[in-house]
């Protein structure tokens, strides 16, 4: 049985989610993504044991989360599982479903670990029927999706990616099958050059996806700021309501206070820096990693200065943290006189607002920064996007396995092993629609070679 | 009026190349069987091209002879010329093809039979099959004579209501002017099977004098001669002559155009579907208009005739327009034809009325193999042949079923695409047909099949032990050259360089070396002193093994994963709405095909692998309660 994972929790945000991983490998792969601080190995972890550590991709830092470990057959599905809890924003926990699938698993069909736990004799027969509506229930909201997506302009692309790769196999294949007639010899540098095309538009379709991500997630924005420039007079002028802050002390903000709100019509997934707030030494605070982290997995940072007084050496640093982010700074009291400096603001921001988060005046001007940031203006409805994380992730094994081809092709090896890492990329674009590789390769050859005796 | 002519364990209906391997598989097997064919003179008959193997069909006839029958052996005691295509392509494409002689393979063929013990060959026309209570009990010819029998096999190619059409002209005929089977189809119609009509051709036969074969490109065999058989002796073997290739041109396009109108299949008179990989010439000039020339192969029907074969000009236009566009291709500008080009209609069945096994779902005892099964090609029926004779045989003497699945053999893929996909024109195999291919080579078809042909009792024991002795020359020449160290040395990187790779600066294991595709294990052999000399075969597996090392393991984990949906069985005759929650598409398909089991509903097109997953659980379910009481 293969290793699979999914996102157990429901798909909104919430304090927590959980990532379960299932399978002969799910060990494994966890000890992959995830380190305990306390340096224990995942794999030595013992049954219905847990750990506290971090979640990474390669080198880079996730999320901070808690571990359990399930053996094999005291689990849900009977396998070995190990369950992630990390924090529940819907894009955190996305990224880490990504590592875990570039890993070693496989996304779970629908249904799948209650048909394990079934299959493992972990529910009782009678609950057989229950299985099976799971399963078609989600099955067939999948097959709606996918008949939705049909139409789509994704779908379309991959089609049009697909058909390519279709003709790829096919002139390799009437090349191989009829090496007596005279079809045109298959030429490894220009099958190369044709793989790299179907690439390159395949990669297109994810290359949008995170900004497709934005207009269907909203905008994960986060408000940085020292204490009293209105931080809090923001969100809540934003958020529309009052709202008290969740916890006061340093270090304990793991659950980050997330409230989406409208910006005109963008969504923003907004959250505080809370526990900042009432730290003394902000120049500490923004430092720690809780507040760069928060930064970082942030879609968006709004800087919050005060305008009624100069700069201090504290929102200098705030200044250099936010660098390389997508940032807006806002210069808040624009009801008092404005006397920040304006040279440094101006020349560190690509994007100023002045406004009075008091009055609620100037969120306009706040809405058309946000737009400008993410040139959501620009951005072109007809160019397809991967639309979920199943969509992308069939694509991006499409995108592995041609880049794999293209390799072997320059290595020099030979053309029948190519032309199997080719199916492969094939047949991860053809497991949405369903369609079989095979017939549609010799449908391919017939139509386009004049090939027979 | 009838009369009782014996008693049989087995009938093969058909003496070609699926009846003749489905016969001695049967009777090899030890039981008593009886082969019916219409001319005793038309066993193992070639009617269209005298050439075995090629691409994918020299897996087949390779795998054949693995299982223990005869394709291999006939072939390489009767070729006339032997060539390995698609050397540069890669080993998973490597294919072997021969130019046989016909008349020699014909009479090689029937004196095997003729020898067989257990085997009976008889000439007459199967008219009747005689089933009761849903079982095949027996066969009447079409002289009222009956024969009662535990198991039959349908392998009548196309002589089933074959008629032939040239030009304007058609009758009622097998090939090479054979008497066709009139009788059977009906039978089988009232018995409940589905009967459909396909339709392939043949071009003419010329006579070698009136070739200019000096304007022509002449193509010879090969040098170091490849048997099909593993038992064949490769020190004897020689090719015997040439074959040559010249091209069509604009007069001929001409000549066929203008006379499209005298084509029967223009006119509408042909009904049959056609196989798409064998089109007549006039098809290939319609539809690829664009190009300005075809190729076409002349080749020898055999040593003792003067008769040549025009491959790639089939065609079913009238007698005088294939003499006039011939005589506007280069070489045959004086051509005398023997034999015109013509096209033949056929019955034969849907394959997914079949088991894997070959047996009709229908009908219990009754198999059917080769072209009667919508296949094409001797290499396909042969293949199909041996399957049906075994499993008639092993079925007999009650033991379990010989099921090869896709991962184990192209001649278990051509099966399962046959009776899970159908086919709607004649198949022929490819390897592209083959998502295992890089395993299934030609080179290692006894590796794959031969312990199979020794556990149903088909290849002896002898045969068997070698095959052991290979395998554990090969294993431990891998396990040698993975655990040999070799270091850098200003020879080795010479060399390296010398072959467009490069040096080593720190050691690294042989087997590293034998992965760089500009390397193989004969040309480092230089480097490698402790070498013991080795068979040629042991060689090649080992280097294809290193070689294909990452891409083989990958493709085992795969096909681990397909068997273990292939073991789980389903019943037959299942009312598939019954399951709750299936959807309706896959509740049809389901229901239409009664796939024997999961693995074979998940390759049926509209089955998604949701519906996959629910009949897992509902299988698991069953068995739960089957355990309960």
């Amino acid at each position: 049985m293969s290793t699979i994972a999914a996102i157990s929790t429901p798909n909104a945000p919430g304090g927590i989610a959980v990532i379960r991983i299932s399978g002969e490998q799910a060990i494994d792969v966890a000890e992959r993504i995830f380190k305990p601080f306390g340096g224990k190995r995942v794999s030595d972890m013992a049954g219905y044991s847990c750990a506290y550590g971090a979640a990474y991709d390669g080198d880079e830092r996730l999320d901070d989360c808690i571990l359990t470990v399930f053996r094999a057959p005291h689990s849900y599905t009977g396998e070995d599982t190990a369950e992630l809890s990390c924090h529940g924003g819907i894009c955190i926990t996305r990224q880490i479903l990504r590592v875990i699938l570039k890993n070693g698993a496989e996304n779970a069909g629908p249904g799948e670990f209650t048909k394990r736990a079934f299959m493992n004799g972990k529910i009782d027969l009678t609950q057989a029927e229950a299985v099976m509506d799971i399963i078609s229930a989600k099955g067939s909201r999948e097959l709606k999706m996918a008949e939705q997506l049909r139409s789509g302009a994704v779908f379309k692309s991959m089609k049009r990616c697909s058909d390519k790769l279709i003709r790829i196999l096919g002139s390799l294949a009437a090349w191989a099958d009829y090496p007596e007639e005279d079809i045109p010899e298959v030429e490894p540098t220009a099958l190369a050059y044709s793989l790299r095309e179907v690439y390159s538009d395949i990669s297109s379709l994810i290359a949008n996806y995170d900004r497709g991500r934005i207009l269907r997630n909203g905008i994960s924005a986060v408000i940085v700021g020292r204490p009293n420039v209105g931080k809090s007079t923001l969100f809540n002028c934003l958020s529309g309501c009052e709202r008290s802050i969740v916890t006061d002390i340093a270090g304990t903000t793991r659950d980050m206070i997330e409230e989406t709100v409208m910006l005109g019509d963008i969504a923003l997934r907004l959250s505080d820096t809370a526990g900042i707030h009432n730290t003394n030494d902000v120049i500490e605070g923004i430092g720690v990693d809780i507040a760069r982290k928060q930064i970082n997995e942030a879609d968006l940072v709004f800087a919050v200065f005060d305008g009624s007084c100069p700069l201090t050496a504290d929102d200098l640093d705030i200044i250099k943290n936010v660098k390389n982010k997508n940032c807006i700074a806002i210069i808040n009291k624009n009801d008092t006189e404005i006397i920040i400096d304006s040279e440094i603001i101006s020349n560190s921001f690509k994007h100023i607002v002045y406004l009075s988060a008091k009055n609620s005046d100037g969120l306009d001007k706040l809405k058309d920064a946000v737009e400008e940031e993410f040139r959501l203006n620009e951005m072109n409805f007809d160019t397809a996007t991967a639309a979920n994380e199943r969509q992308k992730r069939c694509i991006e094994c499409a995108m592995n396995s041609i880049m794999q081809a293209i390799d072997i092709i320059e290595n020099g090896e030979m053309l029948d092993a190519v032309t199997v890492v080719i199916d492969e990329a094939e047949q991860h674009l053809l497991e949405l629609t369903g369609e079989k590789i095979t017939n549609a390769v010799v449908d391919e050859v017939f139509s386009r070679f004049c090939v027979g005796k | 009026m009838s009369y009782l002519m014996g008693e049989f364990d087995v009938a093969v209906i058909g003496a070609g190349h699926a009846g003749v391997e489905a016969a001695l598989a049967s009777a090899r097997l030890g039981c008593k069987t009886v082969m019916f064919t219409i001319s005793l003179d038309q066993i193992a008959n070639m009617p269209c091209n005298p050439s075995i193997g090629g691409t994918a069909k020299g897996h087949l006839v390779r795998e054949i002879d693995a299982l223990g029958g005869e394709m291999g052996r006939a072939a390489d005691k009767c070729f006339i010329q032997s060539r390995m295509l698609n050397l540069g392509k890669g080993p998973a494409v490597h294919s072997l093809r021969v130019q046989a002689d016909r008349v020699m393979y014909h009479n090689y063929m029937k004196n095997v039979c003729e020898n067989q013990k257990n085997l009976f060959v008889k000439q007459a026309e199967v008219a009747d099959i005689i089933v009761e209570d849903g079982k095949i009990t027996g066969i009447k010819t079409s002289l009222g004579a009956v024969y009662h029998v535990k198991a039959a096999i349908i392998a009548t190619g196309t002589y089933l209501k074959g008629k032939i059409h040239i030009g304007e002209t058609s009758y009622e005929s097998g090939p090479d002017s054979a008497l066709p089977s009139k009788y059977l189809s009906k039978s089988l119609t009232d018995n409940g099977i589905e009967i459909r009509r396909f339709k392939t051709g043949t071009p003419c036969r010329v006579n070698k004098r009136s070739i200019n074969f000096d304007i022509m490109e002449r193509q010879d065999g090969d040098e170091n001669i490849v048997p099909f058989s593993y038992e064949t002796d490769k020190n004897n073997l020689k090719n015997v002559v040439s074959c040559y290739v010249t091209y069509t041109n604009s007069k001929t396009h001409e000549v066929i155009l203008s006379n499209l109108d005298r084509s029967p299949l223009y006119s509408g008179k042909i009904e049959g579907v056609g196989p798409r990989y064998c089109p007549s010439i006039e098809d290939k000039i319609v539809r690829f208009s664009d190009k300005p020339r075809h190729q076409l192969f002349v080749e020898p029907m055999g040593l003792s005739t003067e008769e040549y074969y025009l491959q790639g000009m089939s065609s079913s236009l009238p007698e005088d327009v294939q003499l006039a566009f011939l005589r506007t291709i280069d070489g045959l500008e004086d051509v005398e034809i023997m034999r015109p080009a013509y096209a033949i209609e056929y019955d034969c069945c849907n394959p997914n009325q079949l088991f894997p096994t070959l047996e009709f779902k229908k009908i219990e005892g009754l198999y059917g193999a080769g072209q009667f099964n919508g296949s094409s090609g001797y290499e396909e029926a042969a293949a199909q042949g041996i399957v049906a004779g075994i499993n008639a045989a092993l079925k007999i003497k009650g033991k379990k079923p010989m099921i090869l699945d896709r991962a184990s053999s192209y001649i278990g893929t051509l099966v399962d695409d046959l009776v899970t996909k159908g086919c709607s024109d004649p198949y022929r195999m490819m390897t592209s047909r083959s998502e295992y291919r890089l395993v299934l080579r030609q080179d290692n078809a006894d590796r794959r099949l031969t312990p199979v042909g020794y556990e149903i009792g088909l290849i002896s024991k002898e045969r068997y032990n070698r095959l052991i002795k290979k395998e554990s020359l090969i294993k431990s020449e891998i396990e040698r050259l993975k655990k040999t160290n070799i270091a850098p040395s200003k020879e080795l990187n010479q060399f390296l360089e010398d072959n467009g790779t490069s040096p080593l600066t720190t050691g690294c294991k042989l087997a590293d070396l034998i992965r760089r595709p500009q390397l193989n294990y004969n040309n480092i052999a230089q480097f490698d002193s402790d070498r013991n000399e080795l068979p040629d075969d042991v060689c090649e597996q080992v280097q294809l093994e290193i070689k294909y090392e990452g891409y083989i393991s990958k493709q085992l984990a795969q096909i681990e994963a397909m068997r273990k949906l292939e073991e789980k069985q389903l019943m037959q005759n299942f009312d598939y709405s019954r399951i709750h929650g299936l959807r309706l598409e896959a509740i049809e398909k389901l229901n239409k095909f009664q796939p024997v089991s999961i693995g074979q509903a998940s390759r049926i097109s509209g089955v998604s692998p949701a519906d996959i997953s629910l009949l897992a659980v509902w299988l698991q379910q069953q068995k739960g309660i089957n355990n309960v009481t």
